[in-house]
C-alpha cells in the first residue's frame, strides 16, 4: 500500500480533533491571555510529540502479527465508536457537535475564573485550559498516528498527515479568529470511522493468522463495504426516525425526531 | 486512589467508549477466528467483518430503542 491513504486518513482524523482543540484555544486566548494560552498549547504539543517519539519506534520492535492483532482490535473498536457516534448524529438521535456552542460555554467559564500566576505562567487558568484541550484532543490523533504508522512501518508518513492537519486548521483559525463551525465535522468523523474500522478489521484478522482472499487487495474492497453497511444503517435509522418512532438520545436526552 | 480511578475511567472511555458490547464482540470474534484457524483449519476471514457489522447494528439499535425496552 502506498503512503497516500495513510497520510489522508491521519490528516482527516487529525483535522477533526484539531478543530475541537482550536475551539478551546481560541476561547482561552481571546478571553484570557494569549501568552499563557500558547504556553499551555506548546507544552501539550511537546508531551504529544514525546509520546509519539517514545512509543512509536518502540512498537516497531513488537512482531508484526502480534502488533496487528492488538492494534487491529483497538482500531476496530475505536472505528465502530466513531461510526456509531457519526450515524447517531447524522440521523438526529444525538446532537451534532456544535463548535459555536462549545466556544460560548468555554468563553463563559473562562470569563468567570480568577487570574492567578503560578510556575512562571501569567494566567494559570488559560494555561491549563489550553494544555488540557490540546492534550486530550491530541491523544486520539497520537493513537491513530502510532497505530497506522507502525502497522504500515511508515511512522513518518503518519506524522506528516497529522502535522499537515494541525498546520491547516491552525492557519485557518488564525485567519478567521473564530471557531470553525462550518467544518463538516460529522462527515469527516464518519469517513474516519470507516477507515479505522476497515483497517482494524483487516489487521486484526491478519493478526490471528487468517489470510484474506486477494491479500492486500481485500482492504480496497473492505473500505467500500464498511461504507455501504454504515450508510445502510444511516438510511434505516433515518426512515425509522421519519416514521415517527420515539427517539431516545444516548446520554439520556429524549427528543422527538 | 481517586486520581487512579479517574485515570482508569479516562482510558476505559478512550478505548471502550459508549458501548462495551462492541469491544466484547470484537475480542470474541478475534478469538474465534484464531481458534477456527488453528484448531479446525478454517480460514474464517469473514467472521470479524460480519461480527463488527452485527455489533454496530446491535449497538445502534440499543442506542435508539424506546426507553425501557
Amino acid at each position: 500500500m502506498t503512503a497516500l491513504p495513510l497520510i489522508l486518513t491521519v490528516f482527516v482524523a487529525c483535522a477533526v480533533e484539531a478543530t475541537e482543540a482550536l475551539t478551546i484555544v481560541l476561547a482561552s486566548g481571546l478571553t484570557r491571555e494569549w501568552r499563557s494560552t500558547f504556553q499551555g498549547m506548546a507544552v501539550a504539543l511537546v508531551v504529544l510529540a514525546v509520546v509519539v517519539a517514545a512509543v512509536g519506534p518502540a512498537l516497531t520492535l513488537v512482531p508484526l502479527s502480534a502488533l496487528r492483532l492488538v492494534v487491529g482490535a483497538l482500531l476496530a473498536i475505536f472505528g465502530v465508536q466513531w461510526l456509531r457516534k457519526a450515524i447517531l448524529r447524522a440521523t438526529g438521535y444525538k446532537s451534532l457537535h456544535d463548535e459555536a456552542g462549545a466556544y460560548q460555554r468555554e468563553v463563559a467559564a473562562a470569563k468567570a475564573a480568577a487570574v492567578t500566576s503560578r510556575r512562571g505562567v501569567g494566567d494559570w487558568y488559560a494555561f491549563t485550559l489550553s494544555f488540557k484541550g490540546v492534550l486530550l484532543e491530541g491523544l486520539e490523533v497520537v493513537f491513530i498516528v502510532i497505530t497506522f504508522g507502525d502497522n504500515q512501518r511508515d511512522l513518518g508518513a503518519a506524522v506528516i498527515g497529522a502535522a499537515a492537519a494541525v498546520l491547516v486548521v491552525a492557519a485557518v483559525g488564525v485567519a478567521v479568529r473564530a471557531p470553525l463551525a462550518k467544518v463538516p465535522e460529522n462527515a469527516m468523523k464518519f469517513a474516519v470511522g470507516i477507515m479505522l474500522t476497515s483497517f482494524g478489521v483487516f489487521w486484526g484478522a491478519e493478526g490471528t493468522g487468517v489470510s484474506w482472499p486477494g491479500n492486500d487487495v481485500a482492504l480496497l474492497l473492505l473500505v467500500p463495504v464498511v461504507a455501504v453497511v454504515s450508510l445502510g444503517y444511516t438510511i434505516l435509522l433515518r426512515q425509522r426516525s421519519a416514521a415517527g418512532a420515539p427517539v431516545a438520545r444516548p446520554e439520556g436526552e429524549v427528543v422527538s425526531p | 486512589m481517586k486520581r487512579l480511578r479517574a485515570i482508569g475511567a479516562f482510558w476505559y472511555d478512550f478505548v471502550v467508549g459508549d458501548d462495551w458490547r462492541v469491544a466484547a464482540v470484537v475480542v470474541v470474534a478475534l478469538a474465534a477466528s484464531a481458534l477456527l484457524l488453528h484448531a479446525a483449519g478454517v480460514n474464517a476471514w469473514w467472521l470479524l467483518p460480519a461480527s463488527v457489522f452485527a455489533a454496530l447494528g446491535w449497538s445502534l439499535r440499543r442506542a435508539t430503542a424506546k426507553p425501557g425496552r
